[in-house]
């Protein structure tokens, strides 16, 4: 037993110090064999499009996967996925898409119109509890069947012509229905590999595994360690493959930003999903930083709930928001990393800008205050702020919380709560203001100010007004132009900001570590990557000096 | 001795089933759901998901279900992970998770057990208060601390080891190991420390020295037997301490093992996940215990006794 014992310990002290010797780095390979190493957040749920809901998710999809569209990492415009060409009917309800005549899956079987009908109403199907399912309601009859309202799938507008013909009829015209078409929840998955692991409904089968999985994208799924790595590899089937560069990625779930930063700065990761607040201001000093930022299609907020005292007084409200000055915010806070935002859609919406009706103005907000009958903060009955457990939301918290100490006179108080507490307290409207962030599906105004409308699932404000749901829901999309469109948003917005149902705070950025050998990944409001321009250039490994 | 291994199991199912039930109806009695999202959810799509877990069943049938599931074995379905078991993900993280344990028990064991012994040849002098101030040191300063610390020294300043990872450069297991190791190695270097200077004085040692065999050989043949057997008993809770307790740094290097599934199910409501880990995890101290108890007797002459006659 002694003698055992002593054997144990020697092979677990040599397996332990085993070749401590230095190797090659992993940017260093990736640079002579193309394959790039992604640090991607998190570990994904799966990979099934039409089960899982996630940014890290959405990468590793858009490399096997490819929707009848995709992005250009520049424009943002759609160009030929799975479809080659498409076109609108006169009254732009109706969609024909052409599939790509070479369209492989990567088993080699063709891609067709068929697919995409079945997988349309797989998504849609209510048993499959797609969380994302509502993307594809501006499709005929979609919201029905997936809410129960009708059975028969065959109603849904999508339908087969011919094996490369499919057609797509709408409610209305949606103007941005094709930005949809690369969402990962309008993709298709292959029939006879889901089908041959379980139901096509059923979230526990084994087809997303590697070995099972077909995909129809630029790569395949070459092998899936959870919790460590995700290799994908180039799928030689695909129709575009000589326009794809990299062999390979490798996705890394880096949870933890800090560690993840430091993977980048010896020469282990291409490109870090986020970047530590505090490493900010010394890679911003760098020459040819690896930082890279861009506003980001999101808006970071304060719920006000219009039904409690005293925020069911729009004064209120507005005093609230006009004492907090963002510019210092963003500057100190933030380190400048985001832009203050004064109305709930980021500027520059496909063109399309926010009425800004206020600025920092304590004094307004003084008169304001006092009018609603807390003149000098007399009388004032508190008030309690809730967020969820976080480091950057306490930050923003407490210097919201000083603003108002300091213009208003007023106590607010802070409280964190876990996630999934917070988020029940905020679906329950039991708060009085309440941290939220809202990140664009798509890029079009709607998708802000759809929020909004009355009883809307994500308004939890108890903000109400007819005039506005009837600029939203009726108006806007039967509007001829983009022009009269914006204006009607426009409007819409504008009484939005009046009632002052949210307290806008900054526009989110990303924000990114991105290795000076990797070309073709440029920031974007999307913070969309288009893995098919990437290509990795083989510069000399320099070290990082940070100051 | 087989009566009192086969009495110990019997014990443990009681413990381990109060475990589960404890567990099961806690996790229900927070607030928020695992299909909750910062999204609204459509009803119809939350229904549907809940009859695909069976939670629109009322909770004690549930609570039946689940047990007849595990009697069979099985963890059930992950709620986070759609398509895999929770069986399927504690069997992924379970091997790194053990390694890394194994590993950081090695170091403290090493570590602790050398500090430990040279700093009771001498107490009272510079070399017992040198160890046991720096083991002092290891148990104040937490995980979430010297992880950190020493990935800056050795991974970016000196540029001698890794700064994440597990398996995929070599050298990257040796900072976990060492950050996870600390802290217990301390706790060895107290435990083996007291237990030595109270076996050092004793009749047996003394005979030793009498016989005039070397220093060196009095501690290596003689005591430190009877001098570490704190120390093992200590090792069966401080191994499945090390398994539970590893997510601070499995978190800190990225290491892909069962620590921080086990954190993020709880964040996440992952229902089935929580109880899965946490009966695995209960089950394995129980039976950790139960080893060092074993390993205990077979050192001790007396309490070995004591057990031949329950």
């Amino acid at each position: 037993m002694y003698r055992f014992v002593h054997v144990l310990c020697l092979v677990l002290m040599a397996a332990f110090l085993g070749g401590c010797s230095a190797g090659e780095s992993n940017v260093a390979q990736g640079n002579r064999d193309g394959i790039l190493h992604f640090g991607n957040g998190s570990e994904p749920q799966g990979l099934d499009p039409h089960v899982v809901t996630g940014v890290p998710e959405s990468k590793i999809i858009d490399a096997l996967f490819e929707g009848l569209t995709r992005k250009n990492p520049w424009t943002l415009e759609p160009e030929p996925g799975a479809a080659a060409s498409w076109e609108f009917s006169d009254d732009r309800r109706v969609i024909t898409f052409h599939m790509q005549p070479e369209g492989r899956w990567s088993n080699g079987d063709p891609v067709t119109a068929h697919d995409f009908v079945w997988s349309w109403r797989r998504a849609l199907d209510p048993a499959m509890g797609n969380l994302y399912a509502y993307m594809l309601y501006p499709v005929e009859n979609a919201e029905a069947y997936a809410t129960g309202k009708i059975d028969d799938p065959a109603l849904v507008g999508v339908r087969a012509l011919d094996d490369m013909t499919l057609e797509v009829t709408l409610n209305a015209p949606t103007p941005y229905f094709l930005q949809l078409m690369d969402h990962y929840s309008s993709y298709a998955v292959h029939r006879e590999t889901v089908e041959r692991f379980g139901k096509a409904t059923d979230r526990f089968t084994r087809w997303t595994r590697v070995g099972n999985i077909v995909t129809n994208g630029p790569f395949q799924l070459q092998n899936w360690e959870l919790n460590r790595r995700i290799v994908v590899e180039r799928n030689p089937h695909y129709w575009d493959n000589d326009a794809v560069y990299l062999n390979g990625i490798v996705f890394y779930p880096t949870e933890n930003i800090v560690s993840e930063e430091r993977m980048f700065r010896v020469h282990q990761l291409h490109y870090t999903a986020d970047v530590p607040l505090n490493k900010i201001p010394a890679y911003r000093k760098m020459a040819d930083t690896p930082f890279v930022e861009a506003p980001y299609l999101g808006t970071y907020f304060y719920l006000l709930n219009t039904e409690r005292p005293p925020l069911d007084d729009v004064r209120v409200r507005k005093a609230l928001s006009l004492a907090v000055d963002r510019e210092a915010l963003t500057r100190n806070v933030l380190y400048g990393s985001n832009n203050p935002a004064y109305a709930i859609t980021p500027p520059g919406t496909l063109g399309y800008q926010p009425p800004q009706l206020f600025t920092h103005d304590p004094e307004e907000a003084r008169r304001l205050l006092a009018e609603a009958g807390y003149p000098g903060g007399d009388g004032w009955p508190g008030l309690e702020l809730i967020y969820n457990t976080s480091e950057s939301h306490r930050k923003i918290a407490v210097a919201l919380q000083q603003m108002w100490k300091d213009a208003l006179n007023i106590t607010v108080t802070l409280s964190n709560q876990e996630w999934k507490v917070y988020l029940d307290s905020v679906s329950q409207m039991n708060f009085q203001v309440a941290r939220r962030g809202w990140i664009g599906d798509y890029v079009d105004p709607n998708n802000f100010l759809d929020l909004y409308i009355t009883d809307g699932g994500n308004n939890n404000t108890g903000f109400s007004d007819p005039v506005y749901d009837e600029l939203i829901l009726q108006r806007a999309p039967r509007a001829a132009t983009q022009e009269a469109r914006f204006a009607l948003f426009h409007e819409a917005e504008t009484r939005l900001m009046e009632q002052m149902p949210i307290l806008p705070i900054y526009t989110y950025a990303s924000k990114h570590l991105v290795h000076p050998s990797v070309k073709g990944l440029p920031p974007n409001l999307m913070d969309f990557v288009n893995v098919k321009y990437i290509h990795l250039e083989d510069v000399p490994l320099t070290e990082f000096e940070l100051e | 001795m087989w009566r009192f291994i086969a009495g110990r199991l019997l014990q443990a199912i009681p413990v381990i089933l109060a475990v589960i039930t404890v567990t099961f109806f806690l996790v229900r009695v927070a607030p928020g759901g695992p299909f909750d999202s910062e999204k609204a959810v459509i009803p119809e799509v939350k229904a549907a998901l809940e009859a695909q877990y069976r939670l629109d069943l009322p909770l004690g049938q549930q609570y039946l279900a689940y047990l007849q599931d595990l009697a069979r074995g099985e963890l059930g379905p992950s709620f986070k992970y759609p398509g895999r078991s929770v069986n399927e993900l504690i069997a992924a993280g379970l091997p790194a998770t053990a390694e890394l344990g194994a590993y950081a028990l090695l170091v403290a064991v090493v570590l602790g057990g050398l500090a430990g012994v040279v700093a009771s040849l001498k107490p009272n002098s510079a070399q017992d208060y040198i160890p046991m101030s720096v083991a002092m040191i290891g148990i104040c300063m937490p995980t979430f601390l010297l992880g950190p610390l020493l990935v800056l020294v050795f991974g970016i300043h000196l540029e001698w080891l890794p700064v994440a990872g597990w398996g995929d450069i070599p050298g990257d297991k040796i900072l976990p190991s060492l950050t996870l190791g600390a802290a217990y190695a301390a706790y060895i270097a107290r435990l083996s420390r007291a237990g030595m200077l109270e076996v050092m004085s004793q009749d047996y040692i003394r005979t030793a020295r009498a016989k005039g065999l070397p220093e060196w050989q009095v501690v290596t043949r003689h005591a430190l037997r009877g001098g570490l057997i704190p120390v093992v008993a200590f090792l069966g809770p401080a191994f499945a301490g090390l398994l539970a307790g590893s997510f601070v740094v499995e978190t800190i290097f990225q290491i892909p093992g069962l620590g921080r599934f086990y954190v993020q199910a709880a964040f996440n409501r992952d229902y089935t996940m929580i109880l899965g880990t946490t009966v695995f995890l209960s089950t394995l101290i129980v039976l950790f215990n139960l080893l060092s108890d074993i390993l205990a007797a077979w050192l001790n002459p007396r309490l070995r006794a004591q057990y031949g006659e329950a």
